[in-house]
């Protein structure tokens, strides 16, 4: 029995694991200590959960223990690690090389040091979605301090070339920092074999609870330090400070610990499912899919439907919880910048649904979605006057429109 | 976004989808809007020589939910009324009928639009001269 409506937005936020509640709760009520007070067992106990959980995320990303961060999640995460780096390395240079499909907490951290005079390059990807290894080589002066680069991209899923990014960082001398948002506990990362020196990540996209995240620093070759942009009473090895948030570190823990274990098995029957929506989907005529398909993250397919418009159809499929290129509840008109980003056109970029699979989706609930998707689709391109213009062989680009 | 119950309507179950022969006399054909602002609505009238009544209606809409409804429910209006009197309809009309929030009220206006510029497409077949356009924007 498929339950409504049937979500399919997990790269927005997963849900928590009963496994991870049940792991959690006691750490709301009688575990309720501080990880900071030394000095009675209510203290003891918060710091040997938190103790345990370091030990469970440093063993995804198979990182050491102490090179575990707790923040409260990737936004400041990525905050921390490119503000932290442009200020502890002022000395060493004032460039930073990033991407322009990068997250908002990338770019827009990268904006505001710009504002402080700081150089930013922002790549631009191919169509697919992937950058240009040659590009970023050339784009490294001896004034550049850090280059960030995410792992999986949120919107479209595409897998960055990672390995080959951080050995061109490093022949160079240059830090590397990837948002492993959407990639930890999805796919294997590891940040040795990966050589990563930072890494933004997060519990709430891993079944894990909101409101907790980590940064990976790295401690040898090279031992990296980010300048804290909390002070306070100089936790987290003096780079964020604050109270840690014990239930959630306890989940996170847990929910990385089930990825780590389950991760494989799980990563296969979601890329079966999720290859047979798209397969099915795109026996739609003029339909698209966004991004490469060979470097994708297991879980993420997004289609564009050419002729149909992204707010109408994200009316006509309210039976499905997806996300759009079209940002229609704003009063801004302005599409997906990441979808723009790959040379999209505005009505292509509009007219994208983004699948995002999880845990706990259903063979059922796919059934279903491939069939009302569809259905929307063609129902839709019945109600438009461009669908049969364009059955009619008409260059909808030699069309004067009456413009508003 | 909330939508009013008629809206919901109008989108789940639109009236008089469809398509007029264009190459008539009779038929008045209006399409407004660019796929780029993400409207395009294109709306047809069919006047009946002897009566001068518009007998029948028809629209397609590249669009939004209130969009599909406006231009929807105009075809419901256009039904019946002649030429003149379905020049009257104003987007204010529909904005209140179908409850439309600020943000919409585009639509009405392209359904206002698609409405007269249908009826100027009548008018220059039968050799009348085209009626001034509101401009609204």
């Amino acid at each position: 029995m498929v339950q409504f409506p049937i979500y399919l937005d997990n790269n927005a936020t997963t849900p928590l694991d009963p496994r991870v509640l049940e792991a959690m709760l006691p750490y709301f009520t009688n575990k309720f200590g501080n990880a900071a007070s030394r000095n009675h067992a209510f203290g003891w106990d918060a710091e040997e959960a938190v103790d345990y959980a370091r030990e469970q995320i440093a063993a995804i990303v198979n990182a050491n223990p102490k090179e575990i961060i707790f923040t409260s999640g990737a936004t400041e995460s990525n905050n921390l690690a490119i503000k932290g780096v442009a200020e502890m390395y002022a000395a060493k240079g004032n460039h930073i090389i990033t991407v322009n499909t990068e997250h908002k907490a990338v770019l827009d951290a990268c904006r505001h040091l710009e504002k402080q005079g700081l150089k930013v390059t922002y790549l631009e990807p191919a169509g697919d979605g992937l950058i240009d290894l040659k590009e970023l080589e050339n784009a490294i002066t001896d004034k550049t301090i850090l280059v960030t680069i995410m792992y999986g991209n949120n919107e479209i899923g595409v897998v960055q070339p990672i390995r080959e990014i951080s050995a061109i960082a490093k022949k160079h001398g240059v830090l590397f920092h990837t948002d492993a948002t959407q990639a930890v506990g999805k796919i294997p990362v590891d940040v040795i074999a990966d050589g990563i020196d930072i890494m933004s990540f997060s519990a709430h996209k891993m079944y894990g609870p909101k409101g907790v995240g980590a940064l990976f620093v790295r401690r040898k070759n090279p031992r990296v330090k980010v300048t804290a942009q909390i002070d306070g009473g100089g936790h987290e090895r003096g780079m964020r400070s604050g109270t840690l948030n014990v239930p959630g570190i306890v989940g996170f823990g847990k929910a990385c610990e089930i990825c780590r274990l389950e991760m494989t098995e799980e990563a296969a029957r979601l890329s079966k499912m999720r290859d047979q929506l798209e397969k099915e989907l795109l026996t739609l005529e003029e339909s698209y899919v966004n991004g490469n398909v060979a470097h994708r993250l297991p879980h993420v397919s997004n289609i564009s439907f050419k002729f149909v418009e992204g707010e109408g159809l994200m009316m006509k499929v309210k039976n499905i919880a997806v996300s759009s290129g079209s940002a229609c509840t704003s009063a801004s008109l302005e599409p997906s910048y990441v979808l723009k980003n790959l040379g999209l056109d505005d009505e292509l970029a509009h007219s994208s649904l983004r699948f995002g699979l999880g845990r706990f989706t259903t063979q059922e609930e796919i059934d279903y979605a491939i069939d009302y998707v569809k259905k929307a689709v063609t129902d839709l391109r019945e109600l438009s006057p461009l669908w049969e213009m364009f059955k009619d062989g008409i260059d909808l680009k030699s069309v004067v429109w009456q413009d508003h | 976004m909330a939508y009013s119950e008629k809206v919901i309507d109008h989108f789940n179950n639109p009236k008089n989808v469809g398509t007029l022969d264009k190459s008539k006399k009779n038929v008045g054909t209006g399409l407004v809007g660019a796929p780029e602002c993400g409207d395009v609505m294109r709306l047809q009238i069919q006047v009946n020589e002897e009566s001068g009544l518009i007998e029948d209606a028809k629209f397609k809409t590249f669009g939004c939910g209130s969009a599909i409804a406006s231009s929807s429910l105009a075809t419901e209006w256009l039904k019946g009324k002649t030429v003149d009197q379905a020049l009257e309809i104003d987007n204010m009309e529909i904005v209140e009928e179908l409850a439309l929030p600020p943000v919409k009220i585009h639509c009405s206006v392209l359904a206002e639009d698609a409405i007269k510029t249908a009826i100027n497409d009548y008018r220059v077949k039968q050799g009348l001269e085209p009626i001034k356009m509101n401009e609204h924007h």
